[in-house]
């Protein structure tokens, strides 16, 4: 896929916060980000994506299902999961806010493709890779939880600080604009 | 090292254009001379294959780096191939001028 959206989800205007969102998982996030933004057909999308025609078109009708849910109903909409995209090493910059990935892998990342700032994370994917403990992180105290499976990380709230969570050494926890707590 | 930029204009005002094969100029970067070339991107209208033949546009320029929105898999893998970094920037209000001062913060 080419790359996770870069904000963690949508939510109706007007509601108070839904305490069960959809959940999108990014697959179909990219499923209809082919079909219906770059309007690639479905042969096409399934090719871009790597994945049979039939597997697309129930990526996609699963993807269009969730999202009339969440428009007619009012609920949230969450980004979630589909580590099988994010195979490649991709780093995060702390200080310019890009993402980068790093083609020479005989040599170490120490900094910023872009900015030459040190300050960069690996970006974990699902969180599981590497034996990498999969947490919940506090934006705003950086409290620490273990993910609990299927459970969204932003339905999580910081004990401390009521904060909404997210899962540790993603994007999302690097300070994305839309992480205001 | 030169640095392709993704430009939605032929100027360093321009916002960088968020899609890689179909986006309206490669800005030409080079951190040594700090020369920039506008090249207008001859695949912005191709229903088909926009991704690769702009990749290898990009690449045939010496690139190093290609700095944009967002990259289809396909060019991943071929940029992977080409062992050219890739840069994603999703906050799209920074201008080409920024971000290759970005760049020479070197
Ligand atoms: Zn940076
Ligand atoms: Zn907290
Ligand atoms: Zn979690």
């Amino acid at each position: 896929m080419t790359n996770p959206p870069h904000f963690k989800g949508f939510q109706p205007i007007g509601l108070p916060e839904e305490k069960n969102p959809v959940v999108l998982h990014y697959e179909e996030y990219e499923a209809v980000r082919l079909s219906d933004f770059e309007l690639y057909t479905q042969l096409e999308a399934a090719k871009e994506m790597g994945i049979s025609r039939p597997t697309y078109t129930r990526i996609y009708e699963s993807a269009r299902r969730k999202i009339a849910m969440a428009f007619v109903k009012g609920k949230a909409i969450v980004f979630e999961g589909g580590k099988v995209y994010f195979d490649s090493e991709w780093y995060s910059c702390n200080a310019c806010g890009c993402w980068f990935n790093h083609p020479a892998k005989e040599e170490d990342v120490k900094s910023c493709g872009l900015c030459n700032s040190p300050e960069i994370e690996q970006y974990q994917g699902n969180g599981q890779q590497n034996g990498a403990e999969d947490l919940c992180v506090c934006p705003q105290c950086g409290l620490e939880k273990a993910h609990t499976p299927g459970i969204p990380c932003k339905a999580e709230e910081c004990p401390n600080c009521k904060c909404a969570m997210h899962r540790k050494g993603t994007p999302h926890h690097n300070g994305f604009r839309i992480n205001k707590c | 090292m030169k640095v392709a930029i993704t430009s939605a204009g032929n100027s360093p005002e321009s916002q960088l254009d968020s899609r890689f094969g179909r986006c309206s100029y490669f800005v030409i970067f080079d951190t040594e001379s700090k020369s920039t070339e506008f090249i207008p991107n001859p695949n912005k209208e191709n229903l088909d294959g926009a991704g690769p033949a702009s990749a290898h546009l990009v690449a045939s320029r010496g690139v190093k780096k290609v700095i944009s929105g967002e990259f289809g898999s396909k060019v991943k893998s071929l940029f992977d191939s080409l062992q050219i970094q890739l840069i994603v920037l999703n906050d799209s209000d920074k201008n080409i001028g920024e971000i290759i001062e970005l760049l020479n913060h070197k």
